[in-house]
C-alpha cells in the first residue's frame, strides 16, 4: 500500500498547489488551507495505523530498485514525526486563519505554508541521504521566504542570518554526502548502515564522516555550539510562523541525528555517543541560562527551544530503548508544548498588545481562561507532574540511572528546575503583575477570530494533558518504536529485502 | 524599448521559438533537451515580445498568467507519477505506450512529466522576467 507512504507528501503539495491557483481569492485559499491541513492530518494518521499493524513500510520511486533508486520508508520513528508534522500543520493552518494579515495572505502565505510541510514530512520518509538533502533544501526555501515574508526590518535581518548559516549547513551536508558516496558507492540509508556494520568502511573514516553530519545537522537542530542563530530570528516572523518553525524545523535536525546515528553512524559508539552527551549537557544549560536574562516572550522561549533540544539528544547519547523511548516521548511532549506557549503568546500580544514582559502584566484578573492555557503547557515544559513532560523526563532520567551516566541526570535535573523557574517569570511578569500604566483597555478578541485563535490552542493545551494523564499508550508506542530504532536489521530487511 | 527592427524581428522570432522549444521538448527522452531547456526557449519567446510590445502586450499574448502556468505544470507532472500507480506499481513507475508515432515517438508518462516541467519552467521564467521589465517599465 505505498500510497499511505505518498500521500503526506502529495497531499501537503497539491494544497499547495491549489491555494497557489486561486492566488488572489483570499476565501479559496483559507479554505483549502483547513481542507488541506486535515486532509494531511489524516493521512497521516493513516499511516501511523499502518506501521503499527503491519510494520516498516517501504516503497521505491519510480520502481527503481534500492540502492539505485530512491526509497521513501516509513518505520515507527518516522510515522510519529509525520502524525506530528500533520498535527502542527492542521494546529498552525488554522491558527493563521486568525492571525496573518491580508497582505502576507495575498503574497502567497498558504502555499508556502503547505511547502515547508510538504519538506518536513518528506524528510520524515526518505530513505536516501541525497533525497534528506533536497528535503532540507525544499524546507529551507519555504521557510525563508516564510520567515522574510512582510519585509518588516527586523524580519529581513532574522531571514539573512537564518538563511546565511542555513546555507553553510546546507554545504557542508552536501559535502558530507559527497564524501559518504566516494566511499560506500551509495546513498540509500539502509545500504549504508549495511556496509558500515559489514565493515566495508574503515571505522575511523565513518566515524570522521559521523561528526562532518553531527555538525551540519547540529546547525539545524540548534545544538551548542551552533544555536546562535536560532534566537536571532526565530522572535521576528509572525507567531503562527515562529509556532510552526519551533514545533517542525529544529525537530527534522534532531530528527536526522537520530536517525543517523541509530542506523548508519553505530560503529563506535563509546566515542561518538558519548561525545553526543556532553554535547547535549551543554546545550541544556547554554539554553535555559540564556533564557533567564531574556524579557521578550518570543526570545525567551526560543532559547528554551535549545535547552529542550538538549534533553531530546541526551537521549540519544544515551543510545538504549529506554532512552530511546524516552527521546521520542520528549519529542512528541516538547512539540505540543512548546508551540501551545508561542500561539499562547501571540493571544496574549493581541489582547495587551505587546511580547515585552516589562510592559505586560494584569491578564489573569481579565482572562483567566488563557491564563489557564499558558499554565498547562508552562508546567508541561517544566516536567511536572501530571503532565506530559513529567513522562517524558522522567523515561529520560530513569534511562539515564540505568546506565549510571548521573552527571547527565543532574544536569537534566537542574535544567528542568531552571525551566520552572522561567516560565513562573513568564506567568508572574504576564499575568500575576499589576499592569504598568493602566490607561489602555484590553483589546478583546472578536468572535471568528477567537475560534481560529483559541481553538488550537485548546486542542495542544488538552493534549499536554491527555498525554500525561494517560501516557501508556504513548509510551508503549514510544518503545516499540525506540526497538526499531535499535535492531536496524529490520529497516535494512524492509528496504533492501535480504541482503545478509 | 522603442526599436522598429526589434519588433519587426519578433513577429518573426517568436513562431519559430516556440516550434523549436516543442522540438526540444519531444526528442528530450534520450537525446540533448527536455522540458527544462524547452520551457526555457518558450520563455524567451515571450521575453523577447515583452522587451519589443510591453508587458501588458505580452500577458495578452500568453492568454494565461505566468502563475497559473506554474501550477497547472505542477499538477501535470504529479499526475504523470499517479498514472503507473493505478496498475499498482510505485509513484513515477513510468508507463509506455508501445507504438511508434512520427514525430512524437513514443507516448508515455515521462512525456507527460516533461510537459509539466515544460510549463513550470514558463511560468517561473516568466513571471521573474515579466517582474523585471515591469519594474523597468514603471521607473
Amino acid at each position: 500500500m505505498s500510497i499511505f507512504l505518498l500521500l503526506p507528501v502529495l497531499v501537503p503539495f497539491l494544497t499547495a498547489v491549489v491555494t497557489m491557483l486561486f492566488w488572489h481569492e483570499r476565501l479559496i485559499q483559507r479554505r483549502v488551507n483547513v481542507v488541506g491541513g486535515i486532509a494531511f492530518f489524516v493521512a497521516a494518521l493513516g499511516l501511523l495505523a499502518l506501521v503499527w499493524r503491519d510494520g516498516i513500510q517501504a516503497t521505491q520511486i519510480g520502481n527503481w530498485p534500492a540502492p539505485f533508486g530512491i526509497t521513501l520508508v516509513a518505520d515507527l520513528f518516522s510515522a510519529i514525526m509525520v502524525v506530528m508534522a500533520g498535527l502542527m500543520g492542521l494546529v498552525v493552518a488554522v491558527y493563521s486563519l486568525g492571525s496573518i494579515d491580508e497582505r502576507r495572505e495575498a503574497f502567497g502565505y498558504y502555499p508556502l505554508l503547505h511547502t515547508l510541510l510538504m519538506g518536513v514530512s518528506g524528510a520524515f520518509l526518505t530513505g536516501d541521504m541525497f533525497n534528506l538533502y533536497v528535503w532540507f533544501e525544499v524546507m529551507l526555501i519555504a521557510s525563508f521566504v516564510l520567515m522574510a515574508l512582510g519585509g518588516q526590518r527586523d524580519q529581513l535581518e532574522g531571514a539573512l542570518k537564518y538563511v546565511t548559516i542555513n546555507l553553510l549547513s546546507s554545504a557542508l551536508f552536501l559535502t558530507s554526502v559527497g564524501i559518504l558516496y566516494s566511499v560506500t558507492g551509495t546513498l540509500n540509508m539502509a545500504d549504508l548502515a549495511h556496509q558500515i556494520s559489514s565493515g566495508a568502511v574503515d571505522s575511523g573514516l565513518a566515524t570522521v564522516l559521523a561528526m562532518m553530519f553531527l555538525v551540519a545537522f547540529g546547525i539545524k537542530a540548534g545544538l551548542f555550539p551552533l544555536f546562535f542563530w536560532l534566537p536571532a530570528s526565530y522572535h521576528t516572523p509572525p507567531i503562527a510562523i515562529t509556532a510552526l518553525f519551533s514545533g517542525l524545523l529544529t525537530k527534522v535536525g534532531v530528527y536526522a541525528l537520530v536517525r543517523v546515528f541509530t542506523l548508519i553512524f553505530v560503529q563506535d559508539v563509546d566515542y561518538t555517543h558519548t561525545l553526543l552527551m556532553v554535547i547535549a549537557g551543554l546545550t541544556m544549560v547554554t539554553g535555559v541560562l540564556g533564557a533567564v536574562a531574556q524579557t521578550e516572550v518570543r526570545r525567551l522561549l526560543s532559547f528554551h527551544i535549545i535547552s529542550q533540544i538538549g534533553y531530546l539528544l541526551m537521549g540519544l547519547g544515551l543510545f538504549t530503548e529506554l532512552a530511546l523511548t524516552g527521546v521520542i516521548v520528549f519529542m512528541v511532549h516538547v512539540i505540543i508544548a512548546k508551540s501551545a506557549l508561542f500561539l499562547v503568546s501571540g493571544i496574549v500580544r493581541q489582547v495587551a498588545g505587546s511580547y515585552d514582559l516589562k510592559q505586560l502584566g494584569g491578564l489573569y484578573r481579565t482572562n483567566a481562561g488563557l491564563a489557564a492555557l499558558f499554565f498547562l503547557p508552562a508546567l508541561a515544559l517544566a516536567g511536572l507532574p501530571p503532565f506530559s513532560g513529567f513522562w517524558a523526563k522522567l523515561t529520560l532520567v530513569r534511562a539515564g540511572l540505568e546506565t549510571e551516566e548521573y552527571a547527565i541526570v543532574a544536569v537534566s535535573l537542574v535544567v528542568s528546575v531552571l525551566t520552572l523557574f522561567s516560565m513562573t517569570k513568564i506567568w508572574a511578569e504576564a499575568f500575576w503583575k499589576d499592569r504598568p500604566g493602566q490607561d489602555e483597555a484590553f483589546q478583546p478578541l472578536l468572535s471568528p477570530q477567537r475560534i481560529a485563535l483559541l481553538g488550537p490552542v485548546i486542542v495542544l493545551a488538552a493534549l499536554t494533558v491527555i498525554l500525561g494523564l494517560g501516557a501508556e499508550p504513548l509510551i508503549d508506542l514510544g518503545t516499540e518504536a525506540a526497538a526499531q530504532l535499535l535492531n536496524p536489521s529490520e529497516y535494512i530487511q524492509a528496504v533492501l529485502g535480504d541482503v545478509a | 524599448m522603442d526599436s522598429v527592427v526589434l519588433r519587426t524581428a519578433t513577429r518573426y522570432l517568436l513562431p519559430l521559438l516556440l516550434l523549436f522549444s516543442v522540438f526540444a521538448l519531444l526528442r528530450g527522452h534520450n537525446e540533448p533537451g527536455g522540458g527544462f531547456v524547452g520551457g526555457l526557449v518558450a520563455a524567451t519567446a515571450f521575453a523577447l515580445y515583452a522587451v519589443g510590445y510591453g508587458v501588458a502586450a505580452a500577458r495578452q499574448l500568453l492568454q494565461t498568467s505566468p502563475r497559473r502556468l506554474i501550477g497547472i505544470g505542477l499538477l501535470v507532472a504529479a499526475s504523470s507519477g499517479l498514472i503507473g500507480m493505478a496498475w499498482g506499481d510505485p509513484f513515477l513507475t513510468a508507463r509506455w505506450d508501445t507504438r511508434e508515432i512520427p514525430v512524437v515517438g513514443k507516448l508515455g508518462t515521462p512525456l507527460l512529466f516533461d510537459i509539466g516541467v515544460y510549463l513550470v519552467v514558463i511560468g517561473v521564467a516568466l513571471t521573474i522576467i515579466f517582474a523585471l521589465i515591469e519594474a523597468e517599465e514603471e521607473a
